[in-house]
This record gives structure tokens, sequence and C-alpha cells, in this order.
């Protein structure tokens, strides 16, 4: 009776006031639609194309229910202000990436062009284009899947572009598939500390680095094609981070080739310092197998295995990369003009580099040598050298190169990184 | 069904009222699951245009607030009739009760250097303690100032005046949306307060008498020590620079930068206790700067703040390297000459 009588007041408001009455006892007037203006984000639905597009899907974004479907419509949207999705469960969804992009050239706040910091979020068939800052950030991210999405900066390659393209960090099961990546001024795909991540069938190309796996766990970075870019996968661990202790990543079946952009990193970052034309680099991790690739034409080098270089004070932290193995790849040209430090050390022998490079430090800090076990698992053919720098600071004149390979033996097979929300 | 009935002639008013404003907090509508249309409709005040606060509806001021473009910020709190936030020091906020509204309006003068002449309310941001936890709602005020109305995805307004130290402006001026509210309100996985801790009230408030002993007095706080130690006022010339320019951190950066706060991965935290060199800049190279970093390799670089990635950042409008990222589209030169000569001061490592 109550509930009657509550709704019969309802309705009369409604009547007097022409409508703009109380949403939330809708269910009981009955009459829905015409008291709530944004019904498209409540439920999801389809945000239409016209004014006010990107103050719409913001409401939507915030509006949207659990588990709810937010539909972009085909069309080039002007973006001024940097989106945000906190809602769990959502997809984003647009037409394709070629026909549904927003476009942030005119952006003037926030750090990124879409930042989700909600769990269970898919986002799908857009496209997101020249964002000041980084692409599309997911932070504390669970089970978030990119899938179809395009992150693009138009034009020669800058530094002035974003730092990172498709960026999900903190977070545990990250899928990150048939995405493309072009023209980041870091990472194009960059996977920060997380774990259980994969990555596939991706294309990733004129970024400073293609594809980043950095203070991670348990990644599968497979089935992309990696090039164009001053270096193609990197798989680092980095000191003075809230996660680190980065392992257990397998790289398989992927064409890195013509890795050979300049690097155009603004200088304080750590992928300033790769060598634009390097297709692997392993830096400061554990566990990690490199197998089944096909490399061809990177500049520098297809695989460099490094210690990490600079100063650090971390005493959590380990700089050596270990346990890392090289197997059945494919190695077209490479090392024929080498960039960066390691063109200084190549005039030591002989001025062209073979496709496998590890730097040999084996200690930091005054510590003991350890036994990084390095296994370069190819047939003898396949050219190698180990620099014999020992340890860091560089110093190119107590180098002692060798191309011997180290003692390694096989880390055995990676174990496969199963998604708690997609096979 | 006499309640019944009384309660439906109640929900009436507010949904017609031009002019009806309910006589004091409603805490129907404060501890609603969702935001009210207005803000008059949470009766926080008694006139439309919100200068004149209901009853047990106190204004106060904090010693450091964060910049945001100039803007005079008007704060109230309302603590609930009968109930009281409980003290807790150091970084902690005071631990306000359910259904508590932290009340922060946004207000621009043509002359910012006489910032009460021919003042203009822009936007009102509310911080309500709800059952579940603080919840975040943005409100924007009309032209004519008399109704702020609910804006989930913020606002873009376009604003012209003069700088505190006489220079005229135009800026596109932000108002955030809900979940940018929550970017900076983030703690873990819930949204808190910022401002209200113990030591950054522990001054003279605009009522003219010190704030802790005042709330104490209304019953709003309790037990809070005889005697609270205030946080280094940042403008005040006469203290430390290290500690005014920690200070400055704390409330400009601090609600991002540390553990439960949303720029956590960048491992770099600036809360006034942070004690550890690298955590607040030293010999820190950047994360995820990209272009933010400039030509600077470590945060902090001793002696040389032009080496120094966090006055390139503090010195930026420009998104994507401007810091903080959200709630600014000026520079706060005042704040980054504070910073510049506490890096300046410090011994070079070279």
């Amino acid at each position: 009776m109550r509930k009657l009588l509550f709704a019969a007041a309802s309705v009369s408001v409604l009547a007097a006031c022409g409508g703009a009455g109380d949403g939330s006892d809708s269910d009981a007037s009955g009459n829905q639609s015409s008291v709530n203006g944004t019904t498209s984000g409540a439920s999801g639905g389809t945000i239409e194309a016209g004014d006010d597009f990107a103050l719409r899907l913001q409401t939507a974004l915030i509006e949207a229910q659990p588990g709810s479907t937010i539909t972009l419509p085909a069309g080039t949207f002007a973006m001024t202000d940097g989106l945000t999705l906190d809602v769990d469960g959502v997809t984003l969804r647009g037409a394709s990436p070629s026909e549904t992009i927003l476009d942030f050239k005119n952006q003037m706040g926030s750090g990124e062009g879409l930042l989700v910091t909600s769990d269970d979020v898919t986002l799908t068939n857009f496209t997101v284009r020249d964002t000041k800052g980084d692409g599309i950030k997911s932070k504390g991210a669970d089970r978030i899947t990119y899938s179809n999405v395009k992150v693009e900066w138009l034009g020669e390659p800058s530094e002035d572009n974003g730092a990172y393209g498709i960026y999900p960090v903190e977070s545990t099961d990250v899928l990150v598939e048939g995405s493309h990546v072009r023209g980041a001024s870091d990472a194009g795909i960059y996977v920060g500390q997380s774990d259980n991540i994969i990555v596939r069938d991706n294309i990733a190309e004129f970024n400073v680095a293609g594809i980043e796996i950095e203070n991670s766990s348990n990644a599968v970075v497979n089935g992309n094609v990696v090039r164009n870019n001053a270096g193609g996968i990197l798989v680092f661990d980095l000191p003075d981070l809230p996660v680190m202790g980065g392992n257990t990543t397998l790289i398989r079946n992927n064409l890195i080739e013509d890795n050979n952009t300049r690097n155009f990193a603004p200088p304080g970052n750590i992928v300033a310092s790769v060598p634009s034309g390097t297709g692997v680099i392993i830096m400061a991790n554990e566990k990690v197998m490199v197998r089944d690739n096909s490399f061809a034409n990177n500049q520098t080098a297809h695989v460099l295995i490094t210690a990490y270089s600079q100063d650090f004070s971390d005493e959590d932290y380990n700089p050596l990369p270990r346990n890392i193995e090289v197997r059945n790849n494919t190695y077209g040209e490479s090392g024929y003009n080498p960039q960066g430090d390691l063109g200084e050390l190549a005039s030591l022998i002989g001025g062209n580099l073979p496709p496998i490079i590890w730097d040999g430090v084996t200690s930091w800090g005054g510590n003991d040598e350890t036994d990084v076990n390095i296994f370069i698992n190819e047939p003898e053919s396949v050219g190698f050298v180990n620099l014999g720098l020992g340890s860091y600071p560089m110093d190119v004149s107590a180098a002692s190169p060798s191309m011997d390979r180290p003692a390694g033996e096989s880390i055995g097979a990676i174990p496969t990184v199963k998604l708690s929300h997609a096979e | 069904m006499r309640r019944a009935l009384a309660a439906c002639l109640a929900l009436l008013l507010p949904a017609c009222g031009q002019q009806q404003v309910p006589t004091g907090p409603d805490m129907e509508a404060i501890l609603a699951a969702g935001p009210a249309e207005t803000l008059a409709d949470y009766g926080l005040f008694t006139d439309a245009s919100a200068r004149e606060p209901a009853a047990n509806v106190i204004p106060y001021e904090l010693i450091n607030p964060l910049f945001s473009d100039h803007a005079s910020k008007h704060r109230l709190v309302y603590v609930p009739d009968g109930q009281a936030a409980s003290y807790r020091g150091g970084e902690q906020v005071l631990d306000f009760p359910v259904g508590t509204v932290l009340i922060k309006t946004f207000a621009f003068a043509p002359d910012m250097r006489t910032p009460d002449e021919g003042e203009r309310y822009r936007e009102t941001r509310l911080l309500i303690h709800k059952a579940e936890g603080w919840a975040a709602y943005p409100y924007v005020w009309n032209e004519d100032e008399t109704e702020a109305r609910y804006a989930p995805a913020g606002a873009w307004l376009d604003l012209a005046f003069t700088d505190p130290s006489g220079m005229p402006v135009e800026i596109d001026y932000r108002v955030p949306n809900q979940n940018q509210c929550k970017t900076c309100h983030q703690l873990g996985d819930a949204i808190a307060p910022i401002g209200p801790k113990a030591r950054n009230l522990s001054h003279e408030g605009p009522l003219g008498v010190g704030q802790i002993e005042d709330w104490t007095a209304r019953g709003m706080l309790t037990v809070a020590p005889d005697s609270v130690e205030a946080v280094a006022d940042m403008h005040d010339a006469s203290l430390p620079l290290n500690a005014r320019a920690r200070a400055y951190l704390d409330i400009n950066c601090a609600h991002c930068h540390r553990a439960e706060g949303s720029a956590s991965n960048s491992g770099l935290w600036l809360g006034w206790e942070e004690q550890e060199a690298v955590r607040i800049g030293f010999g820190k190279h950047p994360t995820a700067a990209g272009r933010g970093s400039g030509s600077g390799t470590v945060v902090i670089e001793p002696g040389a703040p032009e080496a120094s990635i966090m006055v390139y950042r503090m010195d930026s409008a420009e998104a994507g390297v401007a810091m903080p990222e959200l709630g600014r589209a000026l520079i706060d030169d005042a704040g980054v000459e504070l910073v510049r000569a506490w890096i300046e001061d410090m011994p070079s490592e070279n």
C-alpha cells in the first residue's frame, strides 16, 4: 500500500513539474524512459554520433551498469579530455578500428586517452589516435582484454608522441590480442608490474619499443608482427619499483624484422638506451625463453642479453639476466650497422656484430660472480658474442669479447599461461 | 500510513521547488545510493546560491591547499548532528562518521589579487561518506549562480581573469568528471578525503578560532590532543626550505604518488613521511614518463633544478607533460619557484 501511494505521488510530481523527477522510483511509476535523459549510459547501449559526443560517452562510462556493453558508432570523434572507466565488467565496443576513431589531437587534459581502473573490462574494435600522453592505460584492472584495438600517432615517429600505446599495469590476467600500435615514443604495447599475461597476434610498428614486458611475471608474447621499431620485443626488470623480480616469459613465433627506426625516445627513459636495430632485448630478468621466432634485418643485433647498466641502490634488485634460453629461431641479416655503445664495441671485433649478443656481466656492486645460465641453444652456424664486460659501469677498454658460448643448460618449458577470463 | 503520506509530501517540495530549499541537511539525500540532481537538494545551505550554510555546516580552511588554477576554495564540513569525527594524527585524515559531507566550492573573481570582489562560484565538489564508503560528486554552477547541477562527466569552462601576479589569463578550466575525482582521491580500492588531516587543519580558520579546538568544542571532533603540530605553511618564507617544499609536495602530489595512490606504479612517493631518498626522487629514473621527462634522467638532480624532471613537469601546462596531470590548466609559479629553490639549495653530487 505504501508503495502504491508513493508511486501515485511520484506520478503526480511528474505531471506537475514536467518530467524532472526522481529516476530511482521509475520502476514504481513505470515511466522510466521519460524521466531519465541518460538511459543509454545506465544500461549500456549505443552512444549516438552528434553533439556533445565526448560528454555523453563519458557520462555513459560513469553510469554504466556492471556487465553492460557500450557501443560506439562509426565515425571520427574529437576528444578534449581523457576518458575514464571505473565500472567492472564493461565492454566498450566500436564498429571497427578503421571506422570508429577517438581522436585526441586537441586533448587538453589527462595523462592518457582512456584510463580503465575496473576489472573484467573488454576494449574492442576502435582506434585511439594522437593522445598527448599514453594511449590506453589500465591500472589495477584484472582480467582485462584488449582485442582488435588500434592505438596510433599519425605522421613520422616523433619525440612528441605519447609514451605507451596499450598500457596495462599492476594487473593480473592481461590479454592483448589482434591489436595494432604505431608511433609510441616509448613502448607500443607495454605490460608493467603485472602477472599472467598473453600478448598475441598484434602488430607493433614505428614505436621506440614494439612490445615491452617490464617487472612482470608469467608472460607469453606469441605470434606478433614486430617491425620498424627501434627495438622489437623487450623483457626488462627495473629497480626502485613496487613490483620487481620480473620472470618467466616466453617469446615465441613472432616475426621480428626491420627494427631500424631511429630511437626517438626522450632521453631520460630506459628505452632511450635501446640501440636502434635490435630485435629482442632481455635485461635483468629470470627465466626467459626466445624460441621459434623469425628474425630479419635488424641492424644492430637480433637478440641482446644484458644486465641493467645504471647505478641503483635497491638492495632487493638483481640486475642480471639469468636462466635465459635462445633456441630454434631463424636469423636473417643483422649486425651490419650496430648503433650506440654496441657500435663502439663492434669495432673491437671487426665492425659487424653476430645475431646474438650477451654482455657477459655476472656480478654487480662488488658481489661475487654468479652462474647466470645463458643457454644459446642454436646451431653452431648462428653467430654469438660474449662481450666480456664483467660488470658495470661499462669500460670498453676492459672488454674481452669471446665467440665462445657459455656453458648453459636448458631452462625447460615455460609453463603455459592460462588466463581466467579467456582461452 | 500517515508517515508514508508525509514522506510523499516532503518529496513533492524539493522535486518541484524553484526556491524551496530544505531547512537543514537532508540525511536522506546525503545517504542516498546516488547523487542528488542539484546541490540545493542536500539542504547544506539556506539559500540557493550557497552563501549561507545551514546549521552545523562549518566553514574551514587548510594550511596548505592543492593548487587549482588560482581558484578560491570555500570549504565546509557537515558532521551529522550528534556524531563526531575521531581524531587521527600523522598522515591520516580525521576519521569522519558516515553521513559527513565535505563541501568545496571553486570560485573566481575578475581580478584574483582581490578575490572577494565580484567573486563567481563555478563548481562545487562534494565528498560524502556513504554507508559503503566515500563518494565524490561534481556540481557545476549556472551563470546566475542560482543552481549547481550534478555533472558526472565534468565540464570545460572558459575562464578569464587576472592572476595574483597581475597577469591576465584565459584558460579552459576543467571541472573533473566523477572518475577523475576518484583518481586523486583513491586510497587502495576506496575513495578518501585528502586535505583534512589534523596537522593541515591546526590553525586559525575562517571563523577566527583554532579549528581543532573549535571542532572539539562543537562536539564534531573527539579526543584530539591538547596541541596538534601544524604542517609547515608552504608560503611562509621564514620556515626552512626543506619543510616548505616537502609540505608542498605532500598536498600537491602525494595523493597519487604514494603506495595506495593512482601513481603507485611509478615508485615515486612524495608524502611528508617518506624518508627513502630514491622514492622522493633522488637518483630515481623515470618509469613511464615518456616525453614528460624532458631531457632529464632523474626526478631530482641535487643542485640542478633545470635537470630535474620534477621541476620540468611542474613547470608545464601541456597534457602529457604536466604534473599533476589532473586539476590544473595553469602553472603554479610559486610552487615551481619553491621546489626549484629547494633543489638548487641541495649540495650537488658532482
